[in-house]
Parts: structure tokens; C-alpha cells; sequence
């Protein structure tokens, strides 16, 4: 997985610290509700890109998937659904940051909860998958 | 807060924002770094360059009122306002304005869909619906109503229609401006205003007779600076019931004159959908002496261009045909097309493709069963949103330059030469101006062609070169009459220049206007070129 430096994470902390209080506790499994709302937030706002469906006409995946699966050559997987390593800090960075073709997206579009939420539903999805 | 809006100090600034804070609430007035940073434009060429430009602090305010307060605010303290809608206006600046130290007036919390009406075929919006929120919203009424969107479906109907955006399906709808009826616009003085019939209280055709009485200044909003938009109404396209395609070849490059000329009567004539081009030797390009043939300075000849395509066995140009009606409409025009066009071109082939009933079925939207390969991308063309397209998107985005031209042969021809050569010197660039390049038929009754060079935000001597590029695009094309439907704020001026016919009289009407209207100078000063008279000076 792409290192993202201390540095870059440190311009994020303020965001990750009103983010923290939203969470649960490290290591409690997330709230079924949580994974509900995540899920739908992934669904308005990543799936297009990022889902695990075929892209269009006759692409064999979504953009961001395609794009993450020819960057990680087979040691992930580039569906973030079936991703386990993905936690909110990563996810929080990529949503404000970008990542190449992939803009940022501001607060008012996916607010810090959201994004935590969105990290609740990958852990769950990806569990799920592996299971 | 490290960058502040022009002639304004910090603590004034400061003030400003405690008065934005008061009005819209605590939660919805962003300044600092990190919040701000997904309000630049992620496709800039001049990224953390002195030419980009930046915000000073972004609002999100949460209704019409809230909307008024903020543009009062600014306009007390001089603060330059940079209105979006879903911020997804890439290749064409993003969420950035024109303007660097603007305040951007982020509307995505605007996102209601205020009314769908399937008997009378409108919706009526907010700014910060998307397609795809319109969609759902359709789809979950089950409503038979088709919407027209352009390919990336997180734009918003209002932000892309005020750019003067396009979509896929029929002509009258493809233009999003154009599909447009009525609008509700906060004015520089805070004003709320509505156009068309908007203006007539208790009137119920808000959304069906754009016009009203008198003068309609709807079209200042769109690429404009006069106000704020709110609202608008978009008419939509009754679902068909039935879609059916068509390919049509033709073996010669000069049989490309009589194929558009027969293709643009039957687009006139509402008998299809968005015609879509393409040349076969395209796939030619990858071979060094096709290439070198193809980019030939001074254009190569239609007979070596015809040899080359008899000797791969390839036609020189093709045009996907689509269909849209009752499913025995569909047929009926589609026969009616095959003998128009074998008429006009007797060596033309043409062949059927696939027919369906509407709603498309996931496995029709996936487009994998044509009997050719078509250049359909079949989602846009059914008016499903998607984000598909952004598997087109390389390095760090892109940025559009899409001349229009008239709708003929030779116009294409012309422009594939005059471009092809005045760009021939960015050899770093992919060729987007050779004798395979086809012209995108979006507007209803103009041609456009594409340049979209990449951006590479780590690379400035790449970007620095991208840029002289652009702005040669932009000269050179206005040179021989072709004009840029809609830039990126760093290209606006440049874009702007251009059309200056009679000593720039439109600009200077606009300009005219701009002062009156905002005085303050208050609303994305520099927008579609129009600066207010305080910008002006500079």
C-alpha cells in the first residue's frame, strides 16, 4: 500500500481529532448502524468509481478500481470493498487529498463522520468477503 | 486564513467571516488550510504556481436566505464571491474562481430536488443536486422520464447547465442550458430574483415558458457574474420506449462531406439521436508512417489517406446512428436513414445494431453486444449517470479546449490541418488535431472538436508547456473563426479576447452591465471574462 508520510498526516490531524470522538473504541467492532450509513455513504459517494461492478461499455471495472488493481499488481485488492488495511486515517486522507485523476472532496460533500463511517462498512465488507 | 481576499486586511477579513459565521452558522465557514485544500483545482496546470488561485475561506450556506445574507456580507467588505454547485467542473477550473483570495460560496448543501412532474416533464432543482441524485430521484418514483446528463454524473445540472454543458441523448435536451426553463437568482444587492414566468406570482408554468414578458436575462447567468443561481428548471425527455442503433461506414475520405450533410438532416429533423463519429484510422496511429501521414504538416492528401485505408482495409469514417420512439418509430427511421444515406452515398454500408425496450437492462447498459465496434458510450447516450468516463483521465487530470465549428466535412478537414499544424510543435502532447480526428456532435447544431493535453502536477516544465499550447489553441483557432464554448478561469481572458468583434462591443456591453448590476464588483469578478470596473484598473 501507498506510505503516506508522517508529514502529510500530521496536516490532517486537526480533521482526524474531531474525528476521533465519532469513533468507536479501537478494536470494538463498529455499530451496525455505523456499517448501514457507511454503506450508503460509499454507495452515493465512491461506488461509481470505486465499486466492484464492471465499468462501462465493456470496461471489465470501475475507474478507481482498475486503476488501484494496476497499481497493486495482485498484493491487494482493487476493490477498497475488499480491502482490510484500508482505517479511517488512510481513507481521511485520500477523501481530502486526492490521488492522481482522483480530486479531493470537501466537507460539505463527505463530513469526517462519513468518511468514518465509510470505513466501518470497508472493514465489514471485507471481513464479509474473506468469510 | 493565509490568504486573504484583495484590499482586504486580515482583521477585517476576520470580521467578515465572524459576520458569515453569525449569519450561517459556526460549522459552514471554512478557512482554514486544511479545509480549503479540496477547493483548489486538482486538474491545475499552474498548481502551487504564483498563477493559481486560491480561496480565502469557502461558505456553504443552506438556503436561498442564507445565500442573501452571505452576498450582503460580501458586498459591505468588498469580498470577491466564487459560487459552486457540486465543485465538479474539471478541466475547466474546479471549485476554484477566478479570482485569488475569493470567497467560495459552496452550494452542495443546496441539494433538494424541489419537484419532478412526469405528466409535464420538468424538474425544478437546487445547486447542489447531482445527476445522479436526480436519477435515483426518477428511478425511485418510478417516474418514465429520461434525464440528459453529461459523463461524469457527480456534476450538478445547475453548475454544468451554467456552463453551458452537454450530454448524449436527443438535441433538444443534449444543450443543458438550451433544456433549461426558468431560474431563481440571488442578485449582488441580495435580491432575490426569478425569471420567465417565475416572475409572474401564482403563475404555474415556471418550468414551461422560459420567457415571461419583456427582456429574459436568463442567459447572463450562464459563463456570467451577475448573481447567484438557486434554482432552476430543466425539461426533460418523456422516456422512450424503445432505443435502436445503426452503424453506417463510408470507404473515402471525402465521403465524410455527404455523410454530415445527411446525418445533420436527420438530427434536425428530431429523427435521431447524437450522431456519433469516428474514423477507423484511428487505429492506424500506433503505425510510425500512418502517423507521420496523418499529422503530415499542410495535411496529406485524400488520395494518400484512401490508399492507407484500402490497404489496411478499413473505412475512412463511420457514424453511430441511434434511435429513439415507439419501437415501430425506431424501425421507421432507421430504414429511412439507411435509404437516405445509400442514396446520398451509395458506396456507404450500413449496418443494423441493437434494439431494446427502455428501460435498458444492466446487461444493454453494460453496451457489450453490438455487432460492431461502436463509439457509443452507452450509459450517456441512455442518460444514465455514471463515472465510467473517468477511465480517460491520466496523470493528474486534463484540461478542455473545444473549439466549435460549423457542421460540414470540410470545416473538419479544415480544422484537422490548420490545428493539427499549429500544434504540431508539442510533440510531448497525443495528436488531437490529425486526419483521423472526428468532431463531437453535442450541440444540437454546431460541431466541436477536442484538445484535453494532460496535467501533471509534479512536472512544470511539462504544465508550462501545456499551457503555451492552450493559449496557441485559443489564438490560432480564432484566427481562422473558431471560438472556445467554455475555459478554465486562467483561459477566460484569453477565450474572452477572441470574440471582439466591433472593438470587443460584447464585452464592453457586458462590462456595461456587470457595473450596474454589481457595482461592488462583488460576484466572480473575471467570470467569462467580464471584469467589474474596481478589477478593471488593474
Amino acid at each position: 500500500m501507498r506510505t503516506i508520510s508522517p508529514l502529510l498526516l500530521a496536516a490532517t490531524g486537526l480533521a482526524l481529532a474531531t474525528l476521533a470522538s465519532a469513533l468507536p473504541a479501537q478494536g470494538s467492532p463498529p455499530a451496525q448502524e455505523e456499517v448501514a450509513r457507511g454503506k450508503a455513504v460509499f454507495a452515493r459517494h465512491c461506488a461509481a468509481c470505486h465499486g466492484r461492478g464492471p465499468g462501462d461499455d465493456g470496461s471489465p471495472k470501475l475507474p478507481g478500481t482498475a486503476a488501484l488493481a494496476a497499481r497493486y499488481q495482485g498484493s491487494l485488492p482493487g476493490a477498497l470493498e475488499e480491502r482490510e488495511d484500508l482505517d479511517t486515517e488512510t481513507i481521511l486522507y485520500f477523501v481530502r487529498h486526492g490521488s492522481g485523476p482522483m480530486p479531493m472532496f470537501r466537507k460539505t460533500e463527505v463530513s469526517d463522520a462519513d468518511v468514518g463511517a465509510i470505513s466501518a462498512y470497508l472493514s465489514a465488507s471485507a471481513a464479509s468477503t474473506k468469510n | 486564513m493565509s490568504v486573504l481576499p484583495p484590499d482586504l486586511d486580515a482583521a477585517r477579513f476576520a470580521e467578515a467571516l465572524a459576520e458569515m459565521r453569525q449569519a450561517i452558522g459556526p460549522d459552514w465557514v471554512f478557512a482554514s488550510d486544511e479545509d480549503l485544500g479540496p477547493y483548489r483545482d486538482s486538474f491545475s496546470p499552474v498548481w502551487d504556481t504564483q498563477q493559481e488561485r486560491l480561496a480565502s475561506a469557502a461558505v456553504a450556506p443552506a438556503d436561498v436566505a442564507q445565500v442573501s445574507s452571505i452576498v450582503r456580507i460580501a458586498g459591505r467588505f468588498g469580498i470577491p464571491l466564487f459560487p459552486i454547485s457540486t465543485g465538479k467542473n474539471f478541466g475547466y477550473g474546479g471549485p476554484s474562481p477566478n479570482v485569488h483570495g475569493s470567497v467560495i460560496v459552496d452550494l452542495k448543501r443546496m441539494d433538494k430536488v424541489l419537484e419532478v412532474d412526469e405528466a409535464r416533464a420538468f424538474a425544478l432543482v437546487e445547486p447542489g443536486v447531482s445527476y445522479f441524485d436526480l436519477y435515483r430521484t426518477i428511478e425511485e418514483r418510478g417516474l418514465k422520464l429520461m434525464i440528459d446528463c453529461p459523463d461524469p454524473g457527480w456534476g450538478s445540472p445547475i453548475g454544468n447547465s451554467l456552463e453551458r454543458g452537454i450530454g448524449y441523448t436527443m438535441g433538444a435536451f443534449r444543450d443543458h442550458f438550451g433544456a433549461s426553463c426558468g431560474m431563481e437568482v440571488v442578485l449582488p444587492d441580495g435580491e432575490v430574483m426569478r425569471t420567465g414566468m417565475g416572475a409572474l406570482p401564482g403563475a404555474k408554468t415556471w418550468q414551461e415558458y422560459r420567457y415571461g414578458f419583456g427582456p429574459d436575462p436568463a442567459g447572463l447567468f450562464a459563463q456570467g457574474n451577475f448573481g447567484i443561481v438557486t434554482k432552476m428548471g430543466f425539461r426533460l425527455y418523456p422516456r422512450p420506449d424503445h432505443y435502436r442503433t445503426a452503424l453506417v461506414t463510408v470507404p473515402r475520405r471525402r465521403d465524410f462531406v455527404k455523410l454530415v450533410e445527411q446525418c445533420n438532416i436527420l438530427s434536425d429533423a428530431m429523427l435521431c439521436g447524437e450522431p456519433v463519429y469516428a474514423s477507423p484510422l484511428m487505429a492506424l496511429m500506433g503505425n510510425p508512417s500512418f502517423a507521420a501521414l496523418a499529422t503530415k504538416k499542410g495535411g496529406a492528401s485524400d488520395a494518400a489517406l484512401d490508399a492507407a485505408a484500402s490497404e489496411a482495409g478499413l473505412p475512412a469514417w463511420q457514424v453511430d446512428l441511434q434511435f429513439f420512439g415507439p419501437e415501430a418509430t425506431t424501425r421507421a427511421n432507421f430504414a429511412h436513414a439507411r435509404e437516405r444515406i445509400l442514396s446520398a452515398i451509395p458506396t456507404a454500408t450500413v449496418i443494423a445494431g441493437e434494439d431494446f425496450p427502455l428501460p435498458a437492462t444492466k446487461e444493454q447498459l453494460a453496451n457489450v453486444a453490438q455487432p460492431y465496434r461502436s463509439s457509443i458510450r452507452r450509459h450517456g447516450a441512455l442518460g444514465v449517470p455514471s463515472l465510467g468516463i473517468w477511465k480517460i483521465v491520466r496523470e493528474d487530470g486534463h484540461l478542455g479546449f473545444f473549439p466549435v465549428l460549423a457542421r460540414s466535412g470540410e470545416e473538419v478537414f479544415r480544422m484537422q490541418r490548420v490545428m493539427g499544424d499549429a500544434l504540431h510543435e508539442f510533440d510531448q502532447l497525443p495528436s488531437y488535431f490529425n486526419a483521423a480526428s472526428a468532431p463531437l456532435h453535442w450541440h444540437p447544431h454546431a460541431f466541436q472538436m477536442v484538445f484535453a493535453p494532460p496535467v501533471k502536477r509534479a512536472d512544470p516544465a511539462f504544465n508550462a508547456m501545456v499551457d503555451t499550447a492552450m493559449r496557441r489553441a485559443v489564438e490560432v483557432a480564432a484566427e481562422h473563426g473558431w471560438g472556445d464554448y467554455r475555459a478554465a478561469p486562467i483561459y477566460q481572458d484569453a477565450v474572452s479576447d477572441t470574440y471582439s468583434f466591433n472593438n470587443h462591443a460584447l464585452r464592453r456591453f457586458h462590462e456595461t452591465l456587470k457595473d450596474a448590476i454589481d457595482p461592488a464588483g462583488i460576484i466572480a469578478p473575471g467570470r467569462g471574462g467580464i471584469w467589474p470596473q474596481r478589477f478593471r484598473k488593474r
